[in-house]
């Protein structure tokens, strides 16, 4: 099988590579898919809790050259965006911007899963965190 | 606080340039196919053009012509394998001798029973061409393999019954090069009198058969795999001691003593003659040379990265194979990386179906060290310059993409990957 272009230039060039730490209040992480399947894509945002908006996203992918891509290409789109503009990027977005065959549309699914993921969890911490800040008042 | 992980942008695919001798891309995938050896062409190229006739033609010099390049080329194949000129029957390559002596046994003694026996492990040729038989009442038993990719002989001897009228086990497998114990199977075989078929399309060209010494009575033998050309192929089959009789699964002009109709492929026979005759002076001392390569890239690779693991025993393999698995990097990644070397992996992601490799699997290695699997043959033709270049790729790449895979970062947190409970399961 051939990728295209953008596919091999985000699997040589892969943006936003790396950590941020998981137990940070501001850091949501996404870790989807399974080793069995071949597929783990982890991906972090650190969210600006005054506007919403991502400021920073890392990711980490065990995964063929398109699920590489694929994440790359998703750190690079929710940077900047707000929480609820990130949730709108659709899987189908980034088989149209990466070219992906049939075949590899899952990896972009679970490039939209991944997002999904990292909101949520960091939705989840700011849920856990304001009844606390009541709580201390 | 974030960790940024720098990648070197010169690893990229196109920018590395090739050590002095060595040329790229590399060839590194000899189980897949060969490339012809030039000697082969050599002896072909008359066939095409001058000696152009009809081998069944017997009654001008253009069919004689034809005739006596075929009939070299059977002497050269018998030779090879220690088997008689008549026992030879020319296909058109491994697939179709597997399927005309399955399904030719299947036929010609089903009065004496339906029972064969096979192994998970064997090439798809064989596994499906049984499963068409179990659809026609056939019964098929699966032999496991153990974690060393060997069958247990005494899995094969409960497995036996007095409906038992074949065994089909390949002599070395195309994905991890081991080699079944044939001459076992053979003698288990000979002593209940049940017929022993091997595909020994890998095998061929590369280690000493012998269908008497191992009591092979039907194998399956390929061109293309031991520096022949594609699309011939060759069925032994034994003539005494005892006589196997197969039924033909193409009818017409009774070419091959009826076994095989068709006219005969006299450039190709040519080329698998050749093809056998090369092997019989040089597969000794080749096989020494390949294994000291084989072995080369292994270390090379392995004192250089942790966590890489030997798929299959290396005690009884073949000498150019060499099948690993890389934890944490999934493989079809690693082969865009080494996108100028030419090897396989046993990834899903570069197969059709999306399932890891069955013969991994099969061994007991998990599915995600399935995914990891790179398979190299070393052939006749590759260097050690190649070797050396082929595994610091290997090594760049393999390092690269552990720094790109959050499963590696776990694993070096020191959290047991099995104890997660992953998302997608």
């Amino acid at each position: 099988m051939s990728y295209s272009d953008k596919v091999i230039d985000h699997y040589n060039n892969p943006r936003n590579v790396g950590s941020m730490d998981k137990s940070s209040n501001d850091v949501g992480t996404g870790l989807v898919g399974a080793p069995e399947c071949g597929d783990v894509m982890k991906l972090q945002i650190r969210v600006n809790r005054d506007t919403n908006v991502i400021e920073e996203a890392k990711f980490k992918t065990f995964g063929c050259g398109s699920a590489i891509a694929s994440s790359s290409l998703a750190t690079e789109w929710v940077k900047g965006k707000t929480v609820d503009e990130a949730l709108a990027i659709k899987n189908m977005d980034i088989v149209k911007e990466l070219s992906l065959p049939p075949v590899k549309i899952h990896c972009s699914v679970l490039a939209e899963d991944a997002i999904r993921a990292a909101i949520g969890d960091w939705k989840k911490k700011q849920g856990a965190e304001k009844p606390e800040a009541v709580a201390t008042r | 606080m974030s960790t940024d992980v720098k990648i070197p942008q010169e690893l990229g695919h196109t920018q590395i340039s090739a050590p002095k001798g060595v040329k790229l891309p590399i060839y590194m995938d000899n189980h897949a196919t060969t490339p012809m050896d030039p000697r082969v062409l050599e002896e072909m190229l008359p066939f095409f053009m001058e000696k152009f006739g009809n081998a069944a033609s017997r009654n001008h010099s253009f069919g004689w012509a034809g005739e006596e390049g075929v009939e070299t080329a059977r002497e050269r194949i018998a030779k090879l394998v220690g088997a008689t000129t008549k026992e030879i029957v020319f296909t058109s390559g491994a697939t179709e001798s597997d399927n005309l002596a399955i399904k030719g046994v299947a036929e010609m003694y089903r009065e004496k029973g339906n029972h064969i026996i096979t192994a998970v492990t064997e090439h798809k040729a064989v596994l499906d061409t049984c499963k068409r038989l179990e659809k026609n009442g056939y019964r098929v038993t699966y032999l496991p393999v153990q974690k060393n990719g060997l069958i247990d002989l005494d899995d094969l001897k409960r497995a036996m019954d007095d409906k038992t009228i074949l065994v089909t086990i390949m002599a070395a497998n195309n994905e991890i090069g081991v080699l079944q114990p044939i001459a076992e199977i053979g003698k288990l075989c000979r002593e209940r009198g049940v017929i022993f078929h091997s595909d020994a399309t890998q095998a061929i060209g590369k280690v000493p058969i012998d269908v008497n010494k191992q009591n092979i009575d039907l194998m399956s033998i390929s061109g293309h795999k031991m520096y022949g050309p594609k699309g011939v192929g060759a069925l032994y089959v034994r003539r005494k001691n005892p006589r196997v009789q197969i039924s033909a699964i193409i009818d017409g002009g009774g070419h091959e003593r009826g076994m095989r109709s068709g006219t005969l492929n006299v450039p190709g026979i040519v080329g698998l003659g050749k093809a056998c005759a090369l092997a019989s002076e040089e597969m000794s001392h080749e096989a020494i040379h390949l294994a000291s390569l084989r072995d080369r890239l292994r270390d090379r690779i392995m004192n250089r990265l942790d966590e890489t693991y030997i798929n299959g025993t290396m005690e009884h393999r073949l000498p150019g194979n060499l099948n690993i698995s890389f934890a944490y990097v999934e493989g079809e990644s690693l082969l865009m990386g080494i996108n100028d070397i030419a090897v396989s992996s046993g990834s899903a992601c570069t197969s059709a179906t999306l399932e890891p490799s069955y013969v991994l699997k099969a061994l007991g290695t998990g599915d995600d060290l399935a995914h990891s699997s790179i398979r190299f043959g070393i052939g006749r033709f590759n260097t050690e310059a190649e070797v050396d270049y082929v595994a610091d790729r290997v090594i760049e790449t393999v390092e690269r993409l552990r720094e790109l895979s959050p499963l590696y970062e776990m694993a070096k947190e020191g959290i047991n990957l099995k104890d997660v409970k992953w998302a997608g399961e």
